[in-house]
C-alpha cells in the first residue's frame, strides 16, 4: 500500500507535475465534452486538419515573437472556418479538400520554421508535447478557452443537439444550423490549442477521439458519453502521466497509449452485451 | 414525354381552391404559397410558379416523381432555401412569424440516426421554440413530450437510442415530435418511403387522427392510394402545379401522366380516360370522406 501511495502521490512534490496534472484535467474535460461531437458526427479527420493547421500559427508567432497560444489560437480558428466553408462550397469531396487544406496549413508552419537554423526545444513542445514545460501561463489560458467551452456548450447544449441530429427541422424551428455547425468547429479549434502544450499537435487529436469513442462503446446518449469519456479520459492522463513520471518516458504518447489500451480493453468487454441503453424516461431526458 | 398538348392540360387542370363554391371562399388557408419559385445556385429553378393552398383542417396531398421539387418546395415555404419570387404565409403571417405553429418533418435520410440521442430527446425537440442559451426542458415539456410518445405507441422505447428503432418507428418518433410541437400545420416530407403497407397504414391512422384534431396537413408522397384515400386534396407537381384539387377529380390518367412523364409508363399502368388510377377510391370509401362525414376512424 505504501509503494502505490508512494508511487501516486511522491511525483507532486514537485510544481511541474502538479502544474502537469491540472493542465491534463482541463485538457480532459474539454476533450471529452468536444469530443462527443467530434466522434458522433464523423469530424475525426477535421480535428487532425485543426491541430496540424496550428503549426502555422505557432510558426508564425515563434518567428515574429507573438504569443505562440495566440497564434496557434489564431491559425486553428481560421481553419475551422475554412473546413465549415469547404464542407457547405467545396466541389471535389469533404475530405480531399479537408487534406489539400490541412497539409497546406502544415507547409506554412514547417517553411516559415525551415528559415530558422535550428529547431529549439521550445517549438519541439508544440509538436510533439511537453507536459512538464506547461506554465502557469499556459494553464491561465487554457482555464480561459476552456471556460469560454464550458459556457458555450452549457448555454446552447439544445440547439447544438438538435442541429447535429436533424439540421433541416432544427432551421424550420429558427435555430440558426449553421452558426451552430460552424460553432462546433471552433469548439474543436479551442480544445486543440488547449490541449497542444501539454499533448502535441501530432498526438492532440487523441484526446477529442479516443475518450469519447470508449465512451460510446458503453452508453448512447451525449450527456452520458460526456461523462464515461470524461471519466477515460482522466484515467489515460493520471496513468499516463506517472508511467512517464516513473519509467522516465514521453508523457504524451504514455497518455496516448494508455487511453487507446482503455479503448481496446472496452471494445473486448462490450463485444458480447453491447451497449447499455435501457433507462426510464424521466432519467433519459436529463 | 407525353403526346398531351399543353392546350388539352390546361383543359385538365383542376381550378384551385377559390372556384370550388361559396362555401369555400372564407375559409382560413392554413398555408398559402403564391407564385413560389425556387431552386439552387448555377442550376435552373426546381419549381416554377406554385400556387398551394391547405385550407385549416384539411390534409392536401403533394403527388410527383422524385425530382419534381417536393422537397425543394418544402424547404422554401420554411425558408430553409430563400425563394428566387413568390410568397408564402401560414395563418395568414410569413412564415418566420409562424415558426411555433409548424411542424416540418424532413425526409427520412436527412437525419442523423446515430447520433447519440435517445427517443424521448428527440420528441422533446418538438418542444423547442427560441434560442434562449441555459434553458432546460420544462416538466410540462416532458409532459407533452410522453403523452405523444403514448399516441405513436413507442413509450416504451423512450430510453432507446434513436438509431435501433425500425423504420416505421423512427417515422412516428419524428411524428410523435410533431404532435409535441402541438403545431397546427405539419408539413411532412415523404414520411411512407419505403415502408410496408402495414406499417404505412399506422402512419396513415395517425395522420388521420391528426386530421380530425383540427390540424392541417401537407404531406408529399410518391403513394397515390394514400392521396386518393386519405386526403382532402391532392396536388400534383412536377416542377409547376399540373393540377391541383379533390383527388377523385385530380388523380386521372391524363394529369398522372403529365406528372410523373416516363415514370408512370415505365411501370405499365395504361392510361383510362378520365377515370382514377388507383384502387380503392370510390366515392365515401375514402378516409378523408369518413373524416369530412363525421364517421369514427377506421380500426
Amino acid at each position: 500500500m505504501g509503494d502505490l501511495a508512494g508511487w501516486l502521490f511522491d511525483p507532486y512534490q514537485f510544481e511541474f507535475m502538479r502544474r502537469a496534472l491540472i493542465a491534463l484535467v482541463i485538457v480532459s474535460v474539454i476533450g471529452a465534452i468536444v469530443g462527443a461531437f467530434v466522434v458522433n458526427k464523423g469530424l475525426a479527420f477535421s480535428g487532425d486538419a485543426l491541430a496540424h493547421s496550428t503549426l502555422a500559427g505557432v510558426a508564425v508567432a515563434f518567428v515574429a515573437g507573438a504569443n505562440v497560444t495566440v497564434g496557434a489560437l489564431i491559425a486553428a480558428v481560421l481553419t475551422a472556418v475554412g473546413v465549415g466553408f469547404t464542407r457547405d462550397r467545396a466541389r471535389v469531396s469533404y475530405d480531399t479538400a479537408i487534406g489539400i487544406l490541412f497539409v497546406a496549413m502544415f507547409s506554412v508552419g514547417i517553411l516559415v520554421l525551415s528559415r530558422r537554423t535550428s529547431y529549439t526545444p521550445d517549438l519541439f513542445s508544440f509538436v510533439f508535447g511537453n507536459i512538464l514545460g506547461v506554465s502557469r501561463a499556459d494553464i491561465v489560458g487554457a482555464s480561459i478557452l476552456g471556460l469560454a467551452v464550458l459556457a458555450f456548450v452549457g448555454a446552447f447544449y439544445r440547439e447544438l443537439v438538435l442541429v447535429a441530429y436533424d439540421p433541416a427541422a432544427a432551421s424550420a424551428m429558427g435555430v440558426p444550423a449553421r452558426f451552430f455547425e460552424y460553432a462546433v468547429l471552433v469548439m474543436i479549434a479551442f480544445a486543440v490549442v488547449i490541449s497542444i502544450k501539454a499533448i502535441g499537435i501530432v498526438l492532440v487529436n487523441a484526446m477529442l477521439i479516443i475518450p469519447a469513442a470508449t465512451a460510446g462503446l458503453f452508453v448512447r446518449r451525449l450527456g452520458p458519453i460526456m461523462a464515461y469519456g470524461l471519466l477515460f479520459a482522466l484515467v489515460a492522463s493520471i496513468v499516463g502521466l506517472h508511467v512517464s513520471y516513473h519509467a522516465g518516458v514521453a508523457a504524451s504518447p504514455a497518455i496516448v497509449l494508455t487511453a487507446s489500451l482503455l479503448f481496446a480493453a472496452s471494445v473486448l468487454l462490450t463485444s458480447r452485451r453491447g451497449p447499455v441503453e435501457v433507462r426510464t424516461p424521466v432519467e433519459a431526458v436529463e | 414525354m407525353t403526346s398531351l398538348s399543353a392546350s388539352r392540360m390546361s383543359e385538365l387542370h383542376v381550378p384551385a381552391r377559390e372556384g370550388l363554391g361559396p362555401e369555400h371562399a372564407h375559409r382560413e388557408l392554413a398555408l398559402q404559397v403564391r407564385d413560389l419559385w425556387a431552386g439552387y445556385p448555377g442550376r435552373p429553378p426546381a419549381i416554377e410558379g406554385v400556387d398551394i393552398d391547405v385550407p385549416a383542417g384539411e390534409m392536401v396531398g403533394l403527388v410527383g416523381p422524385n425530382g419534381a421539387g417536393k422537397s425543394t418546395l418544402f424547404k422554401s415555404i420554411l425558408g430553409l432555401v430563400t425563394p428566387m419570387r413568390g410568397s408564402v404565409e401560414a395563418f395568414g403571417r410569413p412564415v418566420r412569424e409562424a415558426r411555433d405553429d409548424i411542424a416540418y418533418m424532413p425526409q427520412v435520410e436527412e437525419v442523423d440516426w446515430a447520433f447519440p440521442v435517445s427517443v424521448l430527446e428527440v420528441v422533446l425537440m418538438g418542444r423547442y421554440h427560441h434560442v434562449r442559451p441555459f434553458r432546460r426542458w420544462t416538466r410540462e415539456d416532458r409532459e407533452a413530450a410522453l403523452e405523444a410518445l403514448d399516441r405513436v405507441g413507442l413509450t416504451e422505447m423512450a430510453g432507446r437510442q434513436v438509431g435501433q428503432l425500425s423504420g416505421g418507428q423512427r417515422r412516428r418518433v419524428l411524428m410523435a415530435r410533431s404532435m409535441a410541437r402541438g403545431a397546427r400545420l405539419l408539413l411532412l416530407d415523404e414520411p411512407f418511403a419505403g415502408l410496408d403497407a402495414a406499417v404505412q397504414h399506422d402512419l396513415i391512422r395517425i395522420l388521420d387522427e391528426l386530421a380530425r384534431e383540427g390540424r392541417s396537413i401537407l404531406i408529399a408522397t410518391h403513394d397515390l392510394s394514400c392521396v386518393a384515400n386519405s386526403c382532402d386534396e391532392a396536388v400534383c407537381l412536377n416542377r409547376r402545379v399540373i393540377a391541383a384539387g379533390p383527388p377523385d377529380q385530380v388523380l386521372t390518367a391524363e394529369v398522372l401522366t403529365e406528372t410523373f412523364r416516363s415514370h408512370l409508363l415505365a411501370v405499365g399502368l395504361a392510361p383510362t380516360p378520365a377515370g382514377v388510377l388507383v384502387p380503392g377510391t370510390g366515392a365515401g370509401s375514402g378516409v378523408a370522406d369518413a373524416r369530412r362525414n363525421g364517421e369514427p376512424p377506421p380500426a
